[in-house]
């Protein structure tokens, strides 16, 4: 087994950040390892000379599979492509930063090669000639150091963990390959999609977010949320489960198919805390969790904790900024 | 229809969790419980039966320590109907892929329509185990449902992806996970609670299942963790459960930390 391969997914026609990210980390390890760096790409009419950009960010070959059955973001035709690729080009390690997708199509290729899968992996390091990962456990307290025993190994990396760059301008050859799908990997078929609506303001220029999650009973929860985030002079932000739910509208969501932001103060309500929405805002300078669940995992990574009623801590935190206001 | 829902133990969140030195596994001897974002599965199924299909069987299905069996009853209590438990020693120290292939093969044994799982697993934030368990069943994947409706022998599941909301449907049988957006479970009324020991429950053995002990455990595991270090970053968390003056210590906090001027 020899080389690394980077499944670099396409969204909206362009190849992620977050792909372009990791495929740029892969073609640092890869140097340490003396290991080349080839990057994989799934879709449909796709453009090749497009693609070829992405020996600018470390790919030596660009391999494209180009099939109507992987134009709908469904993850098992990807496994299917990935699996044939590997067929060919007998990899060492398969890499992909974390989506909807990715994360599904490398638990399909793991099981399917017998390979070993480490998720949310926050660093890859080379040590003693093979690829050493740092996994973030029990509430990013701990990194474990994994690595592999089986001869491939698979590596999903925590959503916006390795930020790209703008590239050296360079190009790769492209290659396209034809994969052998199986009956299953097309099962799953997609009969509808909505576009995300963007409606409100932009969240991820504010200075400080106060974000609602389920803790907050319902949309009118929403109400104390917007009076605090307005006497801190910030923006409102939402989870995932209340977006869906309907309660506030979705251009405020942060979180893995949400919006990344940093803000200065991030003051989490009701929230539980559940990775997808930890990987948006994780960054933020300050967090702060109010929660009346003890034991809701946001209180591992915040750095002020309250335990307790958002009715009654909210309001009285609204009225104290007031009054220093 | 019958419904699985694959399960695990986790440890209590409120417990002191921690790594052991030499194996560097998790400590899991303390007090456990059921995976809270499993307790959405299990209240999917139990909509389903309430609903569409009122003869549907809910096996609760999971892979852990013989003295599981209490987080194995609170999943029965919320609304399985039997559970089969895979409790071998030699299951201790599974990886992901070991884990899943434990699973699979306990659910290969029989024919389900629906496999349901947690969108993740409090503990380890593990959000692949669907993709894993379908690959190796060979039957469609579908992960992060917000929801799930099922017609004439298919399965219908709208989900938020990173562009906007996909609908993806797919012949049964089908592994399923669903996201913690999908419900609100219920927590169970006592005589549930009380008659969850009288459901039946089913432990088996790794060779009961016909699996090779060397592909599982830690002896099967594709992955190694060579070393825990500590990772740069957030200092201590200050947590305080509000007695009247949290909003006040709250304040204090960020302007000591200058955050608020």
């Amino acid at each position: 087994m020899a080389g690394i391969a980077v499944l670099c997914e396409v969204q909206s026609g362009e190849v992620s950040r977050g792909s372009i990210g990791v495929l740029e980390e892969a073609a640092r390890l890869g140097a340490a390892l003396g290991e080349s760096v080839e990057a994989i790409v799934c879709g449909s009419g796709l453009d090749d000379a497009k693609l070829a950009a992405l020996g600018g960010f470390g790919a030596s070959t660009v391999r494209v599979a180009d099939d109507a059955l992987l134009a709908s973001g469904i993850a098992q035709p990807v496994v299917d492509a990935c699996a044939t690729a590997q067929e060919a080009g007998g990899y060492r390690y398969w890499l992909a930063a974390a989506s909807i997708m990715t994360a599904d199509a490398m638990a399909g290729l793991a099981a399917r090669l017998g390979a070993g899968i480490v998720i949310d992996a926050v660093e890859l390091h080379a040590e003693g000639g093979a690829l050493v990962t740092r996994r973030s456990g029990l509430g990013d307290s701990v990194l474990a150091h994994c690595g592999f025993v089986s001869a491939v190994g698979v590596v999903v990396t925590r959503a916006n963990a390795f930020a790209a760059t703008e590239g050296n301008g360079g190009t790769a050859p492209v290659e396209r390959f034809t994969p052998s799908f199986r009956a299953w990997s097309q099962a799953v078929t997609l009969v509808g999609h909505e576009d995300a609506v963007e409606t409100g303001p932009d969240i991820s220029a504010a200075d400080v977010l106060v974000a609602g999650g389920r803790g907050l009973g319902d949309a009118s929860g929403f109400g104390p949320i917007e009076e605090l985030a307005t006497a801190f002079g910030g923006a409102v932000a939402a989870t995932r489960a209340v977006v869906d739910a309907g309660w506030y509208p979705y251009s405020a969501q942060v979180g893995q198919t949400g919006k990344t932001v940093t803000p200065k103060l991030y003051v989490a309500c009701g929230i539980s805390g559940a990775i997808q929405h930890k990987v948006g805002m994780q960054g933020s300078g300050t967090i702060v969790a109010i929660n009346k669940d003890k034991n809701a995992p946001i209180f591992d990574y915040a750095d002020f904790g309250i335990v307790g009623d958002l009715n009654a801590v909210v309001p009285q935190l609204t009225a104290l900024v007031k009054a220093r206001g | 229809m019958r419904i699985a829902i694959c399960v695990k133990e986790v440890p209590d969140p409120t417990a002191v969790k921690r790594i052991d030195d030499g194996s560097h596994r998790l400590v899991r001897s303390g007090e456990n419980t059921l995976n809270p974002y499993d307790r959405h599965a299990i209240e999917a199924a139990v909509q389903i039966k309430e609903g569409p299909a009122p003869d549907t069987e809910i096996t609760i299905v999971t892979m852990a320590p013989e003295s599981a069996g209490r987080s194995v009853d609170r999943a029965l209590a919320q609304g399985g109907d039997r559970s089969i438990h895979i409790a071998d020693e030699a299951a201790a120290g599974s990886d992901l892929l070991g884990t899943a292939r434990v699973l699979a093969a306990a659910l290969k044994r029989e024919s389900f329509d629906l496999i349901l799982l947690g969108q993740q697993a409090a503990d380890s934030e593990c959000y692949v185990m669907a993709g894993l368990v379908a690959e190796l069943l060979e039957v469609p994947c579908i992960t992060q449902a917000a929801s799930i409706a099922l017609a004439d022998g298919s399965v219908t599941v709208k989900r938020q992806v990173e562009t906007g909301y996909d609908t993806v449907k797919a012949q049964l049988p089908c592994v399923v996970s669903v996201s913690d957006a999908i419900n609100d479970p219920r927590y169970p009324p006592l005589p549930a609670i009380m008659g969850a020991k009288r459901k039946p429950h089913e432990v088996v053995t790794l060779a009961e299942l016909g699996i090779d002990a060397s592909t599982v455990g830690a002896a099967g595991a594709a992955t190694s963790v060579g070393g825990l270090s500590k990772p740069a970053g957030r200092g201590d968390t200050i947590v305080l459960e509000d007695d009247g003056t949290a909003a006040e210590q709250l304040l204090a906090f960020l302007i000591e930390k200058k955050v608020v001027a």
